[in-house]
């Protein structure tokens, strides 16, 4: 398929005519066509013809030209609907653009379509969603993942080249390992989150899914940097990241918590990382010991803290401005909105919301300490395989912990990079994350891309 | 029984920023021609958009701190403050709760000082319309003035009378708009006030109180002043205790009616925004803003009595600014004529809007130079007044200083008014030894 080609290939293709942008563009609708109503991947599908007609209008000269992607249905699009996977924005079509999207559409690429996710980005498996149930394409009968499961299982079933996820508490990290293709949650700031439907604003970050590490890279340098619109982005200089992937890290300290490899992790799931790390090893990286001791209340810390911020976010959703009525929320965003009332109470506020920004400092601290001692801390991406559809949505706790790895990285703010890194025996993908200092993703990408230049697993792709 | 009454005020005034609080939209709600024409995502709160603020605001706001006598935070944030009302379409009202921007000021009045709690920055609401369309009961929403930035200035409750209050308000409006950054209108809403008023028995702090609101002139803030005084004194006069609610005033029955009691009160559910850091205020920025503070009326007050003109005279002068725009430029032109010219302005000798301060120090220089100054031509004149007035000279030498002045009247008459009083004393207490 030409959609295997990384995005590198397709634009060099596009630009010496190997390769036609509408063959590609027609590709992934064939995908979408095929695969997209049985897996519940996407909510709104762009009309074809019109994402031809807008390819018609781009210089071939623009860095990501005619590259179609899909968007987590969380981000305000003109084009397209703009639902959060909840029926309450049905109809909603919004009268701007996220800065996100804006940046990739001025860079020359298309959007095609909007990816099914957990409603509001309560979930990590995107059943919670008022468009049907998100399917793995590796094992239909299973979760996709989430709450980006949609833009995941797009890249993974080639209905567009790259795909733009959001990330608070893991919702870019555990679809792309269960998915089987690569993700960057970024440093908090680094990406504008204006135009993001806000789940828990303080850790809601805006990120690109990709088959591979290099593609991520492609993507970044298009939408990274500060914005106007957002006053928590940071006016932290933009490399080129593409560029930046050349110079191979030498040396690092990878630095390994035994409080990340406990008897919740899954043990074959334990093994893929022990083997990630051995890789590391072989390729002249060093092993660093580290102690990361509060990593494990960081889940109660964001369960605290992401409720009481989406108590506040979806407020305006009060059943008379987008004409549908409360009783829509899901019962997990139910349950998210009424702990966090409870949480922001007076009376409680010390009790639950102060304690939780006191784990978060804890925690800030715990992981500087880390970084001290090391360049970047590898981590299991879930404690879990896929779930069965049904499993996690009738266990909401079990829901929670499938965020274990996730959240404390959520907390702090850091960059973190899931990449491909093995097969279970039932041969569903595992991943890994690279989790670096605040604003080390070149770090990261170029490790990563190593990485993926001495190994194959992202180039495994599930038989549909 | 006697009460004293107790009473602190909040005060919201909008800011005349060109932008709005936390958006790019025009801020001029009261001249825009259309209803929701200065809107934008973040001002209409919909999905996704995210808030900025504006640093003006929030200059201002520091500003009107600085001339209240405010200490100005190190570090400042925004809390979210949630309510569900239709004008509210965030669902929450951006706000300050725990570390405002400015705290612990002053500001002094004939009555005494009223203590300043805390000036902090907000945005406004949208504003509601109930009208009826095609026949139907109906209630619109204009959102032009939604997310107009909006300063609270709360008060200790130490104003103990109407007439007190009424002083301060007009003190604090004064203040702001000499600082120039609100129009402080309470006609067209840009100045609001509410009222916090309880009774005690001893000067203490008493175990209620009562909100007043829907006050938009400072004789209603007086006058619901004095309403409640009534009504609470009544109730306590039956040895029971008023409810603490929130009333509403009336202006055309010149009373209060209840409108929501502590029962219901709301939790507003305060929380940092995550979408605005913390703001953190060095001495610098402080400084540069202070640079903006003209001389406040009381600093003001102070300078003309320090140049010698008397401080009745001088409250006079500075509730004008053209007289005392007058006063300045006299004191640039010729120094020694301004406490003459202010005696003059204030007794109205003459008309400060059409004699020039040049025209009118020359007058007063033309009117020196007629002046006898020359001892040799005044001595002659002393002699024989003093030789036509034996009585009044043994009066003098037994001791009656005070009979000077008829000898100075004297030569005066005797010189049409043209001799200088000064050294016609000087000359006078000479001979008389």
């Amino acid at each position: 398929m030409l959609l295997d080609k990384s995005l590198n290939e397709l634009l060099t293709g596009y630009r010496d005519k190997s390769i036609s942008p509408v063959d590609v563009i027609n590709e992934a609708y064939g995908q979408i066509e095929k695969y997209s109503k049985d897996l519940n991947t996407l909510i709104t599908v762009r009309d074809k013809q019109d994402a031809l007609r807008h390819l018609k209008t781009l210089d071939p000269h623009l860095p990501l030209y005619g590259l179609p992607y899909v968007l987590k249905d969380s981000y305000s699009t003109t084009e397209l609907r703009t639902t959060c996977a909840s029926k309450i924005l049905d109809n909603y079509h919004p009268p701007y653009d996220a800065t996100v999207h804006k940046k990739l559409k001025d860079a020359g690429a298309i959007l095609i379509g909007k990816g099914n996710q957990d409603a509001w980005g309560h979930g990590a498996s995107t059943e919670n969603s008022d468009y049907g149930m998100g399917k793995n394409p590796w094992d239909s009968t299973r979760v996709v993942g989430g709450s980006s499961g949609g833009p995941a299982a797009a890249v993974a079933t080639r209905m567009c080249a790259f795909a733009i996820g959001e990330d608070t508490g893991g919702s870019i990290r555990n679809p792309a390992a269960w998915n089987n293709i690569s993700s960057l949650r970024v440093t908090y700031g680094r990406v504008s989150r204006y135009g993001c439907i806000a789940y828990a604003s303080s850790m809601d970050t805006v990120g690109p899914f990709g088959k591979t590490v290099q593609d991520l890279a492609t993507v970044l340098s298009v939408i990274a940097g500060p914005d106007k619109y957002d006053a928590t982005s940071v006016a932290h200089e933009v490399p080129n990241y593409q560029n930046e992937l050349q110079n191979t890290p030498k040396k690092l300290k990878i630095g390994i918590a035994p409080e990340m490899f406990g008897n919740k992790l899954d043990t074959e799931i334990a093994q893929n990382s022990k083997d990630f790390a051995s890789k590391l090893v072989e390729m002249g990286h060093v092993l660093v010991d580290i102690s990361l001791p509060v990593a494990e209340i960081s889940v109660a810390a964001y369960y605290i803290l992401a409720p009481s911020e989406t108590s506040s976010n979806l407020g305006r959703y009060d059943g008379i401005r987008y004409g549908s009525s409360r009783d829509l929320f899901t019962q997990e965003s139910m349950r998210r909105i009424m702990v966090g009332t409870y949480e922001l109470s007076s009376g409680y506020y010390d009790a639950y919301y102060r304690k939780a920004l006191k784990i978060r400092t804890l925690l800030i601290n715990t992981f500087q300490k880390a970084f001290d001692k090391c360049d970047v801390i590898l981590l299991p991406e879930n404690p879990i395989m896929p779930p069965k559809l049904g499993d996690l949505i009738s266990d909401p706790l079990a829901n929670m912990l499938a965020d274990l790895y996730n959240t404390s990285v959520s907390l702090i703010g850091s960059p973190s990079l899931v990449i491909q890194s093995g097969f279970h025996k039932n041969g569903l993908p595992i991943g890994v994350q690279l989790v670096g200092k605040k604003f080390s993703e070149s770090l990261l990408l170029a490790l990563g891309h190593s990485y993926q230049s001495s190994t194959d697993w992202h180039a495994k792709g599930p038989s549909l | 029984m006697t009460y004293q009454l107790i009473c602190g005020a909040e005060i919201h005034i909008e800011l005349g920023t060109k932008s709005k609080m936390f958006c790019g939209c025009k801020n001029d709600p009261f001249h825009a021609k259309k209803p929701n024409i200065y809107t934008c995502p973040v001002c209409l709160g919909l999905p996704g958009a995210l808030p900025v603020p504006n640093k003006k605001a929030i200059e201002d706001c520091i500003l009107i701190g600085l001339a209240l006598g405010c200490k100005i935070a190190s570090i400042s944030k925004f809390d979210r403050k949630h309510y569900f009302y239709p004008d509210l379409p965030k669902g929450y009202q951006i706000s300050q709760y725990d570390e405002p921007f400015c705290t612990a000021g002053n500001v002094d009045t004939s009555y005494g000082p009223v203590r300043i709690t805390r000036v902090h920055l907000e945005e406004d609401t949208a504003k509601l319309q109930h009208a009826t369309v095609d026949g139907q009961k109906v209630s619109l929403i204009d959102f032009n003035r939604s997310s107009v930035p909006l300063v609270e200035i709360v008060t200790e409750p130490d104003i103990k009378s109407p007439e007190q209050a009424k002083e301060f308000l007009k003190k604090i409006r004064d203040i702001v708009r000499s600082l120039g950054v609100a129009d402080c209108d309470m006609e067209k809403g840009s100045m609001r006030l509410e009222a916090n008023i309880s009774l005690s028995k001893d000067g203490s702090l008493p175990n209620y109180k009562v909100e007043v609101k829907n006050i938009n002139s400072f004789r209603y803030f007086a006058n619901s002043l004095a309403t409640e005084f009534l009504r609470h004194a009544e109730i306590l006069d039956r040895g029971e205790t008023p409810i603490q609610e929130t009333r509403g005033y009336r202006a055309d029955t010149n009373t209060t009616v209840s409108q929501r009691t502590k029962e219901d009160a709301a939790d507003y559910r305060y929380f940092p925004d995550p979408d605005i850091p913390p703001i953190v205020i060095s001495r610098e920025w402080v400084e540069e803003i202070a640079k903006r503070l003209p001389e406040l009326p009381s600093s003001k007050i102070d300078n003309l009595v320090a140049m010698g003109i008397g401080e009745s005279a001088a409250k006079i002068l500075v509730s004008n600014q053209a007289m005392i725009n007058y006063i300045d430029r006299v004191k640039t032109l010729n120094q020694k004529y301004v406490q003459e010219a202010a005696k003059d302005i204030v007794n109205k000798k003459i008309d400060y809007l059409t004699v020039t301060p040049e025209a009118y120090i020359k007058s007063r220089e033309s009117k020196s130079a007629d002046m006898i100054f020359e001892p040799s031509l005044l001595t002659p004149i002393i002699e024989q007044v003093i030789a036509e007035n034996p009585n009044v000279v043994a009066d003098y030498k037994a001791g009656k200083i005070g009979v000077i002045g008829f000898f100075v009247g004297a030569v005066m008459k005797a010189t049409h008014g043209k001799a200088d009083p000064k050294i016609t004393t000087k000359l006078l207490i000479n001979h008389l030894i």
